[in-house]
């Protein structure tokens, strides 16, 4: 029998949006403000979402433990309270929140052995959100 | 593949009522939401699109456009009005959530070129919302 799990988590960084291989004015008419040369930050909701069978011993998908301490250690540890641009992910690549959710993505998908990623989630702000599936269709 | 969800919010007032159906069965049908004289919502709309990530941009789709459609074709058009007496398509169709999300998606769907629309979910309050995937 195969469920869903979905832990949410929070991280707080900066970025700036800027393609090099555009010219000045194409940066700040693409990116608009979020073309500030200092940058300027979120707090980003992480959604992780694993599926798997239900372990008829334990009754888990997968022991929330293992899932928290490798976000933890991973992505939050890596992630938070960092400047986006700054990281290895980030060195030619425009940390737009849609090339985060893809990276963060990639590093579960890559790194946790307790269960299958099913999906990424993140919010930006309360009003903007991605989600990414390794390029799976989502269906909600 | 990228899935990016905008939301936006308007209040409109509407009530239920089916010409075919006798008032007898309008009342027993749809209660408090047949009052003639309407009743509001704050409603939440949440618009997805999907795409690929440009290799340059880093975006599916540009926000600032995606945002600017929506308040023109949908919050302009709904926002604080009276569905049923204000909006064409609510003179004979009942303005129901359901309804409300196809006649959202319909607005959208052509006026969308920058990325694939893939769901308008409508909440009608926090507990109730109704996703339109365009199917038929």
């Amino acid at each position: 029998m195969k469920a869903y799990l979905t832990r949410r988590y929070w991280f707080s960084a900066s970025h700036r949006l800027n393609c090099a291989s555009m010219s000045a004015e194409e940066n700040r008419s693409v990116y608009g403000k979020c073309n500030n040369p200092h940058g300027h930050g979120h707090n980003y909701a992480l959604e992780v979402t694993v599926g798997g069978a239900v372990d008829p011993r334990t009754g888990m998908v997968c022991n929330l433990a293992d899932l928290d301490a490798f976000v933890q250690e991973r992505i939050l540890d890596r992630f938070g309270h960092e400047n986006l641009n700054t990281l290895s992910e980030f060195k030619d690549l425009v940390p737009t929140t849609e090339n985060l959710c893809v990276a963060l993505y990639d590093i579960l998908e890559r790194g946790f052995r307790h269960a299958q990623i099913d999906k990424v989630r993140m919010e930006e702000t309360m009003l903007n959100s991605f989600e990414y599936a390794g390029g799976r269709e989502i269906r909600t | 593949m990228v899935y990016l969800t905008r939301k936006a919010e308007f209040s409109a007032s509407h009530y239920y009522h089916s010409p075919d159906m006798t008032p007898e069965e309008n009342q027993r049908l749809f209660g408090k939401c047949n009052n003639p004289h309407g009743h509001g919502h704050n409603y939440t709309l949440e618009v997805t699109v999907k795409g690929s990530v440009d290799a340059r941009s880093g975006f599916v789709v540009d926000l600032k456009q995606l945002k600017e459609i929506m308040n023109r074709e949908v919050i302009d058009v709904l926002d604080h009005r009276f569905l049923n007496k204000e909006i064409a398509e609510f003179q004979d169709q009942i303005p129901t959530t359901e309804n409300l999300a196809i006649n959202i998606w319909n607005r959208l769907k052509p006026k969308l070129s920058l990325a694939t629309l893939h769901r308008v979910r409508v909440y009608e309050t926090p507990e109730l919302f109704v996703d339109y995937y365009g199917e038929a």
